[in-house]
């Protein structure tokens, strides 16, 4: 049978021109970026021609981007470096109730360091209140941390406006754009952004690698300490075929297949509404990520959808407390206000440049009968 | 036995499920699961001298919970109130060649319906008596 892959905000397929940039760093060019010799300065001049790449991405100057070994990593790195560097003068860090667990899970883990943190509520649509950012901003905040476009709903933040909030009030902003980069506009300078998240495995790129941006003059307390590698803010030998993949998966990154999945998204979006009694999560058009789609279906579970769905090959997510290491419905979809059954009954495709036309197709024929079949399955009415 | 993934058997049970139904005039009716954390599964059971001469089930939930669902009927048609009684949750998953072990919660539900709705019939018949 058939694979199609709808999961591409788990990961992405690994683009064939990114495997051919890498190769010749498993091979040849071996060499320690740090090593002084030739084979070291081959690898050191792929690895800065990287960084120029992503920085220039961003809007940003080429020392300003510290390889890591991914969104997780960055993120991690921005919130405990910014804390142990201001603690205990300050203590305060404020965030969203719609972040990914490796942004939640830290400050979780802060609050037990004597941190105090903000979550900021969303509206239906997943949206940051202003006034609630601004009311909740004290003497002792350190950083604002958004996620730009969120991995389950697709909602895309205005991180303009929430910038501005955050330069008048004088705190730092962070964003987690793993999801949006390339899919969407992001500028560190028009932005105002401080630190900004990257990985590389969403945009077609290899796994492991990701990128922090730290604006000029922001110091924060390293989580790695040892040979001082990356201006001494992320010591250990730099991936540097990766890196190299990465900063390829960015420059093929193209405007035009942003529109196409656009198109492919929304074309999704309407043939799954037509089904009765479902609802779109997050938000609609320019402030949704090209390649998102999320639903609930009433009175069925997600990952009971899912198993169907991947019987006809399909590979999607759910948002089920069921499919869930925790067995907890998403916070996410919790926090836009589903109820719990609402959120157990939610499915999330996302798509990517390679889905074809046929593909959506085939995905429409196919659901209906899915879930008819499951609510007859089902006791709820 | 599989403790990492779905089996071939409970995939089956889960695409095919050859007990979904409501029973006609059932005697005793079994609810297990609640909405907050998840599966919600109703068991319906037509017993005929002491034996479950018929039995169908709705679930919300996932793969397992479906799956469970339709082997616990399965196991259960034909046998006496007593043979029922005894099957455990380990039986179901053996039937079922395993699911994961984050699963085994969802799987318990069938084995709890069924016992409510065998609860619910012998109380329903000592206030007959
Ligand atoms: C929004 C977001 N942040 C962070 C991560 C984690 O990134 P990584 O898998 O590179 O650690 C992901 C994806 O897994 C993500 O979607
Ligand atoms: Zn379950």
């Amino acid at each position: 049978m058939k694979q199609i892959y709808f999961d591409n905000a788990a990961s992405t397929k690994t683009d064939e021109k990114v495997v051919e940039a890498m190769m010749p760093y498993f091979g040849e060019k071996f060499g320690n970026a740090s090593s002084v010799h030739v084979k070291g300065q081959e690898a050191k001049h792929a690895m800065e021609n990287a960084r120029k790449v992503i920085a220039k991405s961003i809007g940003a100057r080429t020392h300003e981007i510290i390889f890591t070994s991914g969104g997780t990593e960055s993120n991690n790195l921005t919130l405990k470096g910014l804390f142990w560097q201001n603690f205990p003068e300050k203590n305060h860090i404020i965030t969203t109730k719609i972040e990914h667990d490796c942004i939640l899970n830290t400050c979780k883990w802060l609050e037990k360091q004597g941190a105090k943190i903000t979550y900021l509520d969303v509206d239906s649509e997943g949206f940051v209140d202003l006034e609630q950012l601004r009311n909740s901003i004290t003497d002792k905040t350190i950083v604002v941390s958004v996620i730009h476009g969120n991995n389950e709903i697709g909602t895309i933040q205005d991180l303009e406006m929430i910038g501005k909030v955050c330069r008048e009030k004088n705190v730092l902003f962070h964003t987690d754009a793993c999801q949006s980069y390339t899919k969407t506009f992001l500028d560190v300078k028009t932005q105002n952004l401080d630190l900004v998240t990257l990985n590389s495995h969403k945009i077609h790129g290899p796994k492991g690698v990701g990128t922090l941006y730290i604006r000029d003059g922001i110091n924060l307390t390293p989580l790695f300490h040892g040979g001082g590698h990356e201006r001494k803010i992320r010591s250990g030998t730099e991936n540097v075929s990766g890196i190299v993949g990465f900063a390829k998966a960015v420059e093929i990154a193209d405007k035009r297949d942003v529109e196409k999945m656009a198109g492919m998204r929304d074309r999704l979006i309407e043939g799954i509404l037509k089904i009765e009694n479902t609802k779109l999560n997050g938000a609609q058009g320019d402030k949704r990520l090209c390649n998102n789609i999320n639903v609930s279906f009433n009175n069925i579970e997600g990952e009971a959808v899912g198993g169907y769905l991947e019987q006809k090959g399909f590979c999607t997510s759910t948002g089920s407390a069921c499919a869930s290491h925790s067995l907890e419905t998403s916070h996410v979809l919790k926090s836009i206000g589903l109820t719990p059954v609402q959120g157990n009954s939610s499915i999330r495709v996302s798509i990517s440049k390679f889905t074809t036309n046929e593909e959506v197709d085939y995905f429409l024929e196919v659901l209906p009968s899915i879930v008819n079949k499951l609510r007859r399955i089902s006791p709820l009415r | 036995m599989n403790t990492q993934t779905y089996s071939k058997k409970l995939l089956k049970h889960f695409r095919n499920p050859k007990f979904v139904k409501k029973v006609r005039n059932p005697d005793a009716i079994g609810e297990v699961g609640n909405l907050k954390c998840g599966d919600v599964m109703r068991m319906q059971i037509k017993v005929a001298d002491g034996k479950i001469k018929d039995i169908g089930f709705q679930t919300f939930g996932c793969p397992a919970a479906v799956a469970s669902s339709d082997m616990v009927c399965e196991l259960a048609k034909g046998k006496t109130l007593e043979e029922a009684k005894k099957f455990t949750n380990d039986d179901v998953v053996k039937e079922l060649g395993g699911m994961p072990l984050v699963k085994i919660h969802c799987s318990v539900l069938g084995i709890q319906a069924l016992r409510k709705a065998i609860e619910d019939y012998e109380r329903k018949n000592r206030s007959k008596s």
